[in-house]
């Protein structure tokens, strides 16, 4: 399938905004009318034609964007893309999954032809046209791993696997729900989540990390995450806060359909063939509320979900001020009727 | 029991416990402060000839000369009398880059030290695990403003404002081993110029 790419903004006068198309396949998080904190992992299977879950790294309409958005903000804090010294090796890893997937599953859009060591890779919707060799870092324009996510839609940690554990020693981080990679980088698995709530108490991550380290080459897992952001901003960064968290109080009853966004991660995690490190991308979907509730199911959950989430929850996700405004918005769109499993529209 | 009054809060926050003599080739010591009485009370518990081998970097701060002629009583092999952490960077990277296996690394005083001092140590390979720390005296943090990315030191107030760029900080438990610093996030992004009263968090 051909896709059309779009042409707006993620800041500014935020042109951003999804066709039918993309409102139809948006990642809905929740697949019953609550929610509560779970490791929720699943094999990163295609499921759905045309569903976000279809391709290893799911190509959108907004891809043309968003890579444009990236370029800004790294152009503003080159610190958001780094790697520990030992991770050139697990940087060439992804450039060769994210190529290679890319190359199978949009054929129209992207190419690579490799001759031994010698690789051509084709961007269109970038206009890219580069050939380099494998595993020599002279040959490109930036490090391996910097080089391909200027390419890829969605945040990229790299984890390394050393004593039983996690450790973040590299990534590209633009579009993140609020935490600093300059700040976590090098920290463990158990470190770099120290902020989230309840979460530790109750297991989670112990349970995660050992389904993470156990994970092998060929078998990736998924799972979903999500919050809320007003306004279609990818760089929800700690970086800027002190110039995007004044937006949270520019809600209104009036505007809030169209300005706060339904914020959900697509998570998938990836052995590595050479480093043995994981790959963790980390794509970012925004939908505003007037657009997620032309899914009726999806407006009488979010409804059901919000109205219940507990207080420690809401006030982590950044939106505990805003919630009787969000509620009483979006209790018109709920009439009470059961909603189907699962998190796909009726 | 420990001296000191920091208790776990989140995983990423550091935690201390107390020197004790391990056997080793060479000890090294630094200290600023009050953590020069954690390396005196060490002291009692060291086997005889224990400090022929040892090399004490002290920054006294606002203890000045009261912890000096006790730490040259105990007639380390070295002992080092610092005006600064920064004034004693290239002595102890000099120390750390011709270490030997069999080293033992010993911290104590504030966090700020010891984050710090511990960083030169890890990124010269030693294994952060290895390393003994002991917090004495001043809570204070080394906090690093997320925005600007400059570091305060010394920081006692919650909130306070970065040295750097002016920006009314909130200090959060949140730690970096790679920094040495807790992290500082705007106090009043979501209601410009709303900025509570600073507590005496860290005395």
């Amino acid at each position: 399938m051909t896709i059309v790419f779009k042409e707006e903004s993620f800041r500014d006068d935020f042109t951003y905004s999804n066709s039918d198309w993309a409102i139809q396949r948006f990642p809905f998080p929740f697949d019953k009318d609550s929610y509560m904190y779970s490791v929720n992992m699943e094999r990163h299977v295609p499921v759905q034609a045309g569903s976000v879950f279809e391709a290893a790294f799911d190509v959108d309409e907004h891809y043309v964007s968003e890579m444009r958005d990236r370029a800004l903000v790294l152009a503003e804090d080159p610190l958001r893309c780094q790697s520990l010294p030992h991770m050139t090796l697990a940087g060439w890893d992804v450039l060769e999954l994210i190529m290679t997937s890319k190359a199978a599953d949009y054929p129209e859009h992207f190419e690579l032809h490799r001759d031994g060591d010698t690789w051509r890779w084709i961007n269109r919707p970038l206009g890219i046209d580069q050939s380099f060799t494998f595993l020599d870092e002279t040959t490109l324009p930036y490090g391996p791993l910097e080089y391909i996510t200027r390419q890829a839609q969605g945040d990229f940690a790299v984890l390394d696997q050393r004593d039983d554990n996690l450790w973040m020693d590299a990534g590209m981080v633009t579009t993140q729900a609020d935490w600093s990679l300059d700040f976590d980088i090098g920290m463990n698995f158990f470190e770099w989540h120290a902020p989230v709530p309840k979460a530790h108490e109750m297991g989670i991550f112990q349970r995660a990390l050992q389904y993470l380290l156990n994970i092998r080459q060929g078998e990736p897992a998924r799972r979903l995450n999500w919050t809320m952001t007003v306004n279609p901003l990818l760089d929800t960064s700690p970086e800027n806060y002190h110039k995007w968290g004044v937006m949270r109080g520019e809600l209104t009853p009036e505007n809030i359909g169209q300005k706060l966004h339904l914020r959900v991660e697509l998570q998938t995690f990836y052995r590595l063939p050479r480093s043995n490190g994981l790959l963790f991308p980390i794509r970012c979907y925004l939908i505003s509320l007037q657009d997620l509730v032309t899914v009726p199911k999806w407006g009488r959950r979010l409804h059901r979900v919000i109205r219940d989430l507990p207080e420690e929850l809401a006030t982590y996700k950044g939106f505990i001020d805003n919630r009787p405004l969000i509620l009483e918005y979006l209790s018109k769109y709920d009439d009470g009727a059961p909603t189907s499993p699962g998190i796909f529209p009726d | 029991m420990s001296h000191s009054p920091i208790q776990p809060t989140i995983l990423s926050r550091p935690v201390y416990g107390e020197l004790e003599p391990r056997s080793g080739s060479q000890h090294l010591f630094v200290a600023d402060a009050e953590g020069g009485e954690a390396i005196l009370d060490m002291a009692r518990a060291a086997p005889e000839g224990f400090f022929d081998k040892a090399h004490i970097i002290f920054i006294p701060k606002e203890t000045g000369q009261s912890l000096v002629a006790r730490l040259e009583s105990l007639k380390p092999a070295q002992l080092h009398i610092a005006p600064s952490y920064s004034a004693v960077v290239p002595r102890l990277h000099r120390v750390l880059s011709s270490a030997h296996m069999g080293l033992q690394l010993y911290l104590s005083g504030t966090e700020g030290l010891m984050g710090q001092a511990m960083l030169e140590a890890t990124n010269q390979g030693i294994p952060h695990t290895a390393i003994q720390t002991e917090h004495r005296g001043s809570l204070c943090r080394r906090v690093q403003c997320v925005h600007c990315k400059g570091i305060t030191e010394d920081v006692t107030m919650d909130p306070f404002q970065c040295s750097h760029c002016g920006l009314h900080l909130f200090v959060r438990d949140h730690y970096s081993r790679r920094m040495a610093a807790f992290q500082g996030v705007c106090v009043d992004a979501e209601n410009p110029g709303d900025i509570p009263e600073p507590v005496e968090r860290f005395p």
